[in-house]
C-alpha cells in the first residue's frame, strides 16, 4: 500500500514534473493568468496522463519497439480529442480561452514522458496512479502560479474580487506585470528556488567552482 | 507581397513562438547549454516547420474542414474534430521521412542535426504552429511564410539563450537557483525584452 501511496504523492514535491523533470512547461506558462483556466488545464492534463498511462500500459507488450512513439501518440491524440470535445460541449467559454493549448496537451511532454518512462514498464493500475500523481504535481505548480498571478495581478480569485482595486474605488493598486506572460517565468523560477532550498538534494552541481582567493606570494 | 512580409516579421519578433507563446519550452530549456547545438536544433526546427505547416494547411482545407469533402461527394461532412490526430500524424510522418531523406542524400546535414530530428516530433512549437494556422485561417501562401517565420523566431530565441547561458555558467548563482531556476529567470527577462516588439504595428 505504501508503494502505491508513494507513486501518487512523490511527483508533487519530491519529483515534480515541472520543477525537476523539466516536462510540460509550455502550458504552465501560458494558461496561468487566472485560476479558472489553470484549474481546467490541470484537470485536463491529469485525466489525459492517467488514461494514456493506463492504455499504453495495457498494450505495452504488443507494441513493437520501433513504432512505439507513433502508437503512444495515437492513444494520446484520441484522448485529447475526447477532452477537447467534452470541454467544447460543457465549458465553451473556458475552452475558447484555452484556445490552442488544449490541443497542445498532445505534445505536452508530461504525457509522453510518463508513457515512455513509466507505463511501458509497469502494469496498468499502478501506471494509472502514476499518471494521476504527475497530473497533481503539474496541477500544484499551475495552481500556485495562477493563484499569485490572479490575486496580485487582478485582485481576484476565480474571478471573485478579493482585493478591491483602485480603479473600482478600492485600495489595491494591481500589478499589471503579473498578468503579462514573462511574470510566469519569474514565479516558476522562485518556486524552484523555494523547493530546492527545502529539498537540498535537488540542487544542481555547478559547472565551474570559483577558486578561493589566493595570496600573492612576495617575489 | 507586403502583407506576407509583415506576417513574416510578426511571426519572428512580435509573436515569437518561444518568448511570446512559450511553445517548445521543454527543448528550449533542456538543449540550450551550448550555442553550437542550439543552432543545429534551430535549423532543424525551421526546416520541419516550413514543411509541416503548409502540408497541414492543405490537409485541413481539402480534407477536414466543413464542406471540404464536397469533391468526393460528401458536402455535409465536417471532420474538423479529427484535426489533432491528423496533424500529429503528419508531423511524425514528415519528420521520419525527412530523417530518411537526409540520411540518404545530405549526410552532412543529417550528421549535424543528429539526435535532434526525432525529438522535434514532440516539440510543441511545431504542433502549435499547425493549430495557430487553423485558428487564424491562413491561406496556403500565408502558411508557408508563417511556418518559416515561426521557425526562424524560435531558432533566434534559442541561440540567444544559449549565448547567455554560456556566459552565465561562470557566475556565482545561489545554490537553489542554480541550473534550471536561473534559466527560468533569464528567459523571463528575455521575454520582457521581446514584449517591447508587441507595440510594433505592421
Amino acid at each position: 500500500m505504501s508503494a502505491t501511496k508513494q507513486v501518487l504523492t512523490k511527483p508533487i514535491f519530491a519529483n515534480n514534473p515541472i520543477a525537476l523533470q523539466i516536462l510540460g512547461i509550455c502550458s504552465a506558462l501560458a494558461v496561468t493568468s487566472n485560476l479558472n483556466t489553470a484549474l481546467v488545464m490541470a484537470l485536463a492534463v491529469t485525466v489525459v496522463t492517467a488514461f494514456s498511462n493506463f492504455f499504453v500500459s495495457l498494450v505495452r507488450n504488443q507494441i513493437p519497439g520501433n513504432i512505439r512513439i507513433i502508437c503512444q501518440m495515437t492513444i494520446i491524440a484520441s484522448l485529447v480529442i475526447v477532452v477537447d470535445q467534452f470541454l467544447k460541449a460543457y465549458a465553451y467559454e473556458i475552452s475558447k480561452q484555452l484556445s490552442v493549448f488544449v490541443g497542445l496537451i498532445i505534445t505536452n511532454c508530461i504525457v509522453m514522458g510518463r508513457a515512455e518512462a513509466f507505463a511501458m514498464k509497469n502494469p496498468p493500475v499502478i501506471s494509472f496512479l502514476d499518471g494521476i500523481g504527475n497530473g497533481l504535481g503539474y496541477g500544484a505548480v499551475l495552481m500556485f502560479v495562477g493563484f499569485i498571478r490572479e490575486l496580485f495581478g487582478a485582485g481576484s480569485l476565480f474571478g471573485i474580487e478579493i482585493l478591491a482595486q483602485v480603479k473600482d474605488g478600492g485600495w489595491y493598486q494591481a500589478n499589471g506585470l503579473l498578468l503579462l506572460p514573462p511574470s510566469a517565468f519569474f514565479i516558476i523560477g522562485m518556486f524552484i528556488w523555494i523547493i530546492r532550498s527545502w529539498k537540498k538534494d535537488q540542487v544542481e552541481e555547478p559547472e565551474y567552482v570559483l577558486a578561493p582567493n589566493s595570496k600573492k606570494e612576495a617575489v | 507581397m507586403e502583407q506576407l512580409i509583415s506576417l513574416f516579421v510578426k511571426a519572428v519578433f512580435v509573436e515569437n513562438m518561444a518568448l511570446a507563446f512559450f511553445l517548445g519550452m521543454c527543448t528550449f530549456l533542456a538543449i540550450s547549454k551550448k550555442v553550437q547545438t542550439a543552432i543545429g536544433l534551430g535549423i532543424a526546427v525551421v526546416v520541419v516547420l516550413a514543411i509541416t505547416t503548409p502540408v497541414n494547411n492543405l490537409i485541413f482545407n481539402h480534407l477536414l474542414r466543413e464542406g471540404a469533402l464536397a469533391w468526393a461527394g460528401y458536402p455535409d461532412v465536417d471532420l474538423s474534430f479529427l484535426g489533432y490526430i491528423s496533424y500529429i500524424g503528419v508531423i511524425a510522418a514528415i519528420v521520419q521521412i525527412l530523417e530518411m531523406f537526409l540520411d540518404k542524400f545530405v549526410p552532412a546535414l543529417y550528421n549535424a542535426l543528429g539526435v535532434f530530428l526525432p525529438l522535434i516530433t514532440v516539440n510543441c512549437a511545431i504542433m502549435g504552429a499547425a493549430l495557430f494556422m487553423v485558428e487564424r485561417d491562413y491561406t496556403f501562401g500565408e502558411s508557408v511564410v508563417y511556418g518559416v517565420g515561426a521557425g526562424t523566431g524560435w531558432a533566434l530565441a534559442i541561440t540567444a539563450l544559449a549565448g547567455i547561458r554560456e556566459k552565465l555558467k561562470y557566475s556565482d548563482v545561489p545554490a537553489g537557483l542554480r541550473g534550471l531556476g536561473i534559466t527560468f529567470i533569464t528567459v523571463g527577462l528575455m521575454s520582457l525584452g521581446f514584449m517591447s516588439f508587441s507595440g510594433v504595428q505592421l
